[in-house]
């Protein structure tokens, strides 16, 4: 019994939740918080030191989403950048029309403000998404009506790890206004999963807005950036002393912008090691877990083209997600679940319904998400205590979702 | 296999995690205690040679929580000696059934009259508290406890000893009844706004708001003591 005190280990396998600081982005950092201290916005030569950083910063970022810096607007992170993108439009182009599309996998940081738009007298659509959690390009389009001027669709959702089609929605979209000479509707997308495993280029991916963080990418947590197209005009939410072209106002976070853009560098310059590394520890994991474990399912999209490669989504039937996280946690590993036990609402994971998952299933999903820190030995760590887990809870469970096909073991 | 190697009598002491990083844990001493190593559970197999006289099912697993118990009663002294359970369920929901089956059996048993007057603040006394928003998980045990014993007179041709709760319907409109009103408190519904935005109550019968609040005080009060 004691050996296992010394084989404790820590197993951080919720990467989409969020992520460490790189030593590199921290490195990067450190000289913001004391000795460059100064306001951008001053004359003197302090205030100079920082607003160089804030420059250079908003250079490279510009740079590696093939952006002018101009476009870029740096926020407090994800959930502002979304509020900026879906408020901003709304309040800037509400005399054209309101309507905006989406899908249901959303986060909440897009979700809500819809929602709040909606008691306001907007129209949300909702594009159903298949039942891998993906959305159709042409269903999209079919959803435009004439006063539709704003679309947000995710570019990698956070739960399932589904991709969507950005480029090619972004592409037809800008057919679409092309034949009508006109600049709606807008499309942002929220990247902050996909930032640091897939294509960010905004010419590529033909978006006029896009909203990465700094938490998910090893970067610090409150800050992140949206980009805005030139002539794409949106009215600011945070009024002040008209910094960032007047849209985002308040003293810069220098040394989190620094960070940011340090982060931003870093996860885009190693995104194909890491994809092919990060990668074939998901798809070991799975197979061991197909092998192992009885009566399991991966949600969302095969291990694939179409999965975000750091994310595994499984539920293992008839026990309960935070019950299996209980557990995890005395043996260091943690992950998350799309139970309701660990949600405010204690509604199930509104991303597992929109897939057409029944509640059951997803009460006892977990979702294990892979970053920097993860080596192949932590998926057998994990794998020597999860089998047990499963079948400990099984064993106490009345639940027999479809076919009981686990084997009965004597105890 | 690997894990074949971890037997299960490891799962039941598994390491302290507080003792690595200082950190509070989220449930009570007792729960975790509950929840790690249960008592009373129907293990597999056990249900042909363990022989009750009665049982009580409560839940599903589409609501997240689903709970059977098992009951053995002396018919002469109306005693349940022995009880077995198993629980779908977060670790409250585990741990407070795991605590229901230790507080029935104790001492000898406890007699099915005092058994049914089992409520959910017993059980939550006993494990220590829980987390506002868990409370549901352990209202489900004397639930699952009053279906064994009605099941136990139903066994045993008591039909008059049946308990049925009755449950009025408060919101005529959306045909909401106390129980739902009971439900929704439980899950964290301290005002009238907070049970409009759970169940739209009253919304569509104005005339029912009295009535409702006054079960929102009185379930606030049994539950939360304000």
């Amino acid at each position: 019994m004691l050996s296992k005190l010394k084989q404790k280990r820590k197993i951080y396998l919720d990467h989409a939740a969020t992520t460490y600081l790189d030593k590199q982005v921290f490195l990067a950092m450190q000289p913001y918080f004391t000795k460059y201290y100064g306001n951008p916005s001053s004359i003197y030569a302090e205030g100079r030191k920082s607003n160089g950083a804030l420059n250079d910063s908003r250079r490279t970022v510009a740079n590696l989403i093939g952006a002018l810096p101009e476009n870029i607007i740096f926020t407090s992170g994800g959930t502002e950048s979304d509020n900026m993108a879906i408020y901003g439009i709304a309040r800037a182009h509400e005399k054209k029309g309101k309507h905006i599309i989406s899908i249901p996998i959303e986060h909440h940081a897009v979700l809500n403000p819809l929602e709040d738009l909606k008691k306001q007298g907007w129209e949300i659509t909702y594009v159903r998404v298949n039942d891998k959690g993906i959305v159709d390009v042409d269903e999209v389009i079919k959803a435009i009506r004439p006063d539709t001027v704003l679309i947000s669709i995710m570019y990698a959702n956070n739960e399932m790890g589904a991709i969507e089609p950005i480029a090619e929605i972004g592409k037809k979209l800008l057919q679409y206004r092309k034949e009508r000479n006109a600049p709606y509707p807008f499309f942002h997308t929220d990247a902050c999963q996909a930032a640091g495993y897939l294509e960010l280029n905004v010419e590529k991916l033909h978006v006029d807005l896009m909203t990465i963080n700094g938490s998910k990418i090893y970067g610090p947590k409150g800050v992140g950036m949206l980009y805005i197209r030139r002539g794409t005009p949106i009215k600011a939410l945070i009024l002040g002393g008209g910094q960032e072209r007047r849209l985002r106002s308040g003293t810069e976070n220098i040394a989190g912008i620094v960070g940011f853009a340090k982060a931003l560098e870093l996860v885009q310059a190693s995104k194909e090691k890491e994809t092919k590394r990060v990668g074939a520890m998901v798809e070991y994991l799975w197979k061991k877990i197909q092998k192992e474990i009885s009566k399991v399912r991966l949600n969302g999209p095969e291990i694939g083209l179409e999965r975000l490669v750091n994310n595994l989504n499984v539920t293992f039937m008839d026990v309960e997600g935070e019950a299996l996280l209980l557990y995890l946690d005395e043996y260091g590993i943690m992950c998350s679940t799309g139970s309701a036990c660990t949600s405010e609402s204690l509604e199930p994971s509104h991303v597992l319904t929109a897939i057409g998952l029944p509640y059951e299933y997803s009460h006892g999903s977990l979702r294990f998400t892979f970053g920097h820190c993860n080596i192949k030995q932590d998926v057998d760590y994990l794998m020597k205590y999860l089998p047990a887990i499963v079948e400990r809870l099984r064993e106490m469970s009345p639940a027999h979702l479809g076919e009981r096909v686990y084997k009965k073991r004597k105890s | 296999m690997l894990n074949q190697e971890l037997k299960k009598e490891d799962l039941s002491e598994p390491v302290d995690i507080r003792a690595v990083d200082g950190g509070g844990w989220l449930y009570s001493d007792i729960v975790k205690d509950h929840f790690f190593n249960p008592r009373n559970f129907m293990k597999w197999g056990e249900e042909e040679t363990f022989k009750h006289n009665a049982m009580g099912r409560v839940g599903s697993p589409a609501c997240g929580d689903e709970m059977v118990l098992w009951i053995k009663v002396d018919p002469k002294t109306e005693k349940i000696t022995e009880c077995r359970w198993r629980t779908f369920g977060c670790g409250s929901a585990i741990a407070s059934t795991s605590m229901l089956s230790e507080m029935i059996t104790e001492n000898n048993g406890m007699k099915l009259e005092d058994a049914t007057k089992i409520k959910p603040q017993d059980i939550l006394l006993r494990l220590g508290g829980l987390p506002d928003r868990k409370i549901h998980c352990s209202v489900l045990g004397d639930k699952a406890l009053q279906a064994a014993v009605n099941d136990y007179f139903r066994q045993t041709s008591q039909h008059q000893r049946i308990i049925t709760v009755g449950s009025k319907v408060i919101d005529k409109v959306l045909n909401i009844t106390d129980k739902d009103i009971e439900e929704a408190v439980l899950e964290g519904a301290r005002s009238l706004e907070d049970l409009q935005k759970k169940l739209k109550v009253g919304v569509g019968d104005p005339d029912s708001v009295p009535a409702i609040e006054e079960l929102l005080r009185f379930y606030n009060e049994k539950y939360y003591g304000n």
